[in-house]
């Protein structure tokens, strides 16, 4: 049973938030908010892989994010809509719940070969020089999509709300709300694997001590490799749903300001703390959207906050430590995965 | 392109690189003494524009105190520079005080510093947004443009003031930490931080002087880019910022040469190519060449490789 616990409470939690949004008991902007604290979730957890579990320094997150959003957004638009960009659609929009997660994936499979382009430069460098390429890099996407006026340029590319149209024509059911929460969880589970795994274990040698690793037959460049592409894969997927879910991309929502939020958000929740993630990117949306109404202030008050919680509590909410680690009670419930973790 | 078009673009890029070289002097002095990278520097540049508006429209009788003597233009400007650079010299120790010190004291990992710094500056940009509100604000022209035309080479006096400033300081630089002993301090802070505070130099003296220069700097630039480009808004140091940390890490981070060299070639491939090529490729092919460069030269220009001990 306590096996299964956490399992069994996460798809509680998916069918009660699906069930109250197909009944209409959530209001179209809660779902909204509930959707996006979905997307920061994928985002801050898979920023962590590289920013908390390698401790290296990443920062241009959002680029990936915007490869993966432009990739999945055209492939959907141009199979199942019919529209002035792409003509006539190419497959039945029947299909189109059905291909959307393999969609998604695709996007997030093109993000990382971006990310398999940036990381084998980097690597071979200083631990700093991977902020700087990962933050030039974010700009060059930016710049680049914006400069392609076949895909909308810098006036942003639509249609993706026609796509959730189509998936609702074929059933009518909170599409976006359950792709959104399965992401999330698949996220959760291969990041909770990973950093369990050998592979992970050498990755978190890696952020103690490369050269030590590196002696103990940890391959410390692939073990880079891989982690860097798993992350910036998991954000194109991000990116994907992100776009879905607003229906509207441009290449200003891939700014810098984009990739700092998802490093609020790791180092909120602590370095190398996936449970640290999850809570602060749920805390940081609802943040930003409670503080709504002080408009100009909001953006003050929101580093303000982050700034007071670096000098007072550095390591962030949880630390290096799991939720059930700071609340031991907790294990009782959700014993599975605290004997490959509590052992680092 | 004509040669005429041609030095036309080099006066240009030259202005232009001269803010990217002037900022990127803050990025790579602490980076040098601290191994941070201190993303507040971009909006220290920004506060630096802001408090050379409001010293120079003071000082031009804007507010209700009038001064009882008149100044000339040239007179003012030289005042504003003066009061700028050791305000914003006082923003940037401040910064240093409140935020990093006691960080560094706690000694945690750089990147947690990395982050407050990140805070830092949206707070002094969000700051000055909810503060001042979202109306630009047009700087004063404190001395008469003066067009001079060289054989088909147009330039302004602002220009030649942006460039010979941008040189001067490049110079005074230089002296300052080559053969002064805080300067001898700073490299020597950058080169073994161990041993440093056994020989009895006060490292945290030599960091606030390293802020007082950086920021001063930034001062400078801030009123030079407030002369050439007279509107200021709040977001003006963040891409600015931004691409001059890199041109900083191009020309070798920790080295005064190299973030002028940096800086300029930032400020060579954007003029160029925003001439050759429509003018959004602009980031584009900036960012792209900064990348190349990086990638064949991973220390940058002047960069010297650190081989790690065990």
């Amino acid at each position: 049973m306590r096996k299964y616990s956490l399992t069994l409470l996460a798809s509680l939690v998916f069918v009660l938030l699906v069930g109250l949004s197909w009944t209409g008991s959530l209001s179209s902007y809660a779902q909204l908010v509930i959707m996006f604290m979905g997307v920061n979730i994928i985002m801050s957890a898979s920023l962590n892989l590289v920013n908390g579990y390698m401790g290296e320094f990443s920062c241009g997150h959002a680029g990936f994010m915007a490869v993966g959003a432009y990739t999945s957004s055209l492939l959907t638009v141009w199979f199942f809509t019919r529209g002035s960009v792409f003509g006539v659609n190419l497959l039945s929009p029947e299909w189109s719940p059905w291909l959307f997660p393999f969609i998604l994936l695709f996007g997030g499979v093109v993000a990382a070969v971006l990310g398999l382009m940036v990381a084998i430069p980097s690597f071979r460098t200083r631990g700093d020089y991977l902020a700087i390429i990962t933050l030039a890099v974010n700009y060059i996407v930016k710049s680049a999509i914006e400069n392609i006026q076949a895909i909308g340029g810098a006036r942003g590319f639509m249609g993706m709300s026609r796509v959730v149209n189509e998936m609702k024509n074929v059933a009518d059911i909170p599409w976006m709300m359950i792709w959104t929460w399965i992401f999330v969880f698949l996220t959760l589970v291969v990041i909770q694997r990973f950093v369990s795994s050998t592979y992970g274990k050498g990755i978190i040698a890696i952020r103690e001590d490369e050269i030590a690793a590196e002696i103990m037959g940890v391959n410390t460049r692939r073990a880079k490799l891989v982690a860097f592409m798993l992350s910036s894969g998991l954000a194109g997927v991000a990116g994907g749903l992100f776009a879905h879910i607003l229906g509207y991309i441009n290449p200003g929502s891939f700014t810098i300001m984009k990739s700092t939020e998802a490093l609020v958000m790791v180092y909120l929740g602590g370095m190398g703390s996936l449970s640290g993630s999850v809570l602060s990117a749920v805390l940081f949306t609802l943040m930003l959207e409670v503080l709504r109404p002080l408009q100009v202030i909001k953006w003050v008050v929101v580093p303000l906050i982050l700034f007071l919680l670096m000098m007072f509590r550095t390591e962030g909410l949880l630390g290096q430590r799991e939720l059930t680690d700071v609340f031991p009670r907790l294990k009782r419930f959700f014993g599975s995965r605290e004997e490959t973790h509590g052992a680092l | 392109m004509s040669l005429a078009m041609f030095l036309q673009n080099i006066i240009n890029a030259l202005q232009w690189g001269s803010f990217y070289a002037l900022i990127a002097l803050g990025y790579t002095m602490v980076y040098g003494v601290l191994l941070l990278i201190n993303f507040a520097h971009g909006d220290v540049f920004m506060v630096g524009a802001y408090i050379g508006f409001f010293i120079s429209t003071f000082l031009l009788g804007a507010y209700a105190l009038q001064l009882p003597w008149a100044m000339s233009g040239g007179m003012v400007l030289f005042l504003t520079f003066l009061f700028t650079m050791i305000l914003t010299a006082g923003v940037g120790v401040t910064i240093e005080r409140v935020a990093y010190r006691p960080l560094r004291r706690k000694g945690v990992s750089r990147l947690y510093v990395v982050i407050t710094a990140l805070m830092v500056g949206l707070l002094l940009e969000n700051g000055n947004l909810a503060l001042l509100g979202a109306s630009r604000k047009s700087f004063p022209e404190l001395i008469p443009k003066v067009l001079y035309s060289v054989g088909g080479v147009n330039f302004t006096n602002v220009k030649i003031i942006v460039i010979v400033v941008t040189f001067l300081v490049f110079i005074f630089l230089q002296t300052v930490v080559l053969k002064t002993k805080w300067g001898m301090a700073m490299r020597a802070i950058s080169y073994d931080r161990v041993a440093v505070p056994l020989m009895g130099i006060p490292t945290d003296t030599i960091i606030v002087m390293t802020f007082v220069l950086g920021s001063s700097m930034a001062a400078v630039a801030g009123i030079l880019y407030a002369v050439s480009y007279p509107v200021l808004e709040p977001y003006m140091g963040a891409l600015v910022g931004w691409k001059a940390f890199i041109s900083a890490v191009v020309g070798g981070i920790g080295e005064i040469r190299g973030a002028f060299v940096g800086g300029f070639i930032l400020g060579f491939t954007e003029i160029f190519v925003a001439t050759l090529f429509p003018s959004t490729y602009r980031d584009l092919i900036g960012f792209g060449v900064l990348l190349l460069i990086l990638t064949f030269r991973p220390t940058g220009i002047f960069g010297v490789a650190r081989r790690t001990k065990v």
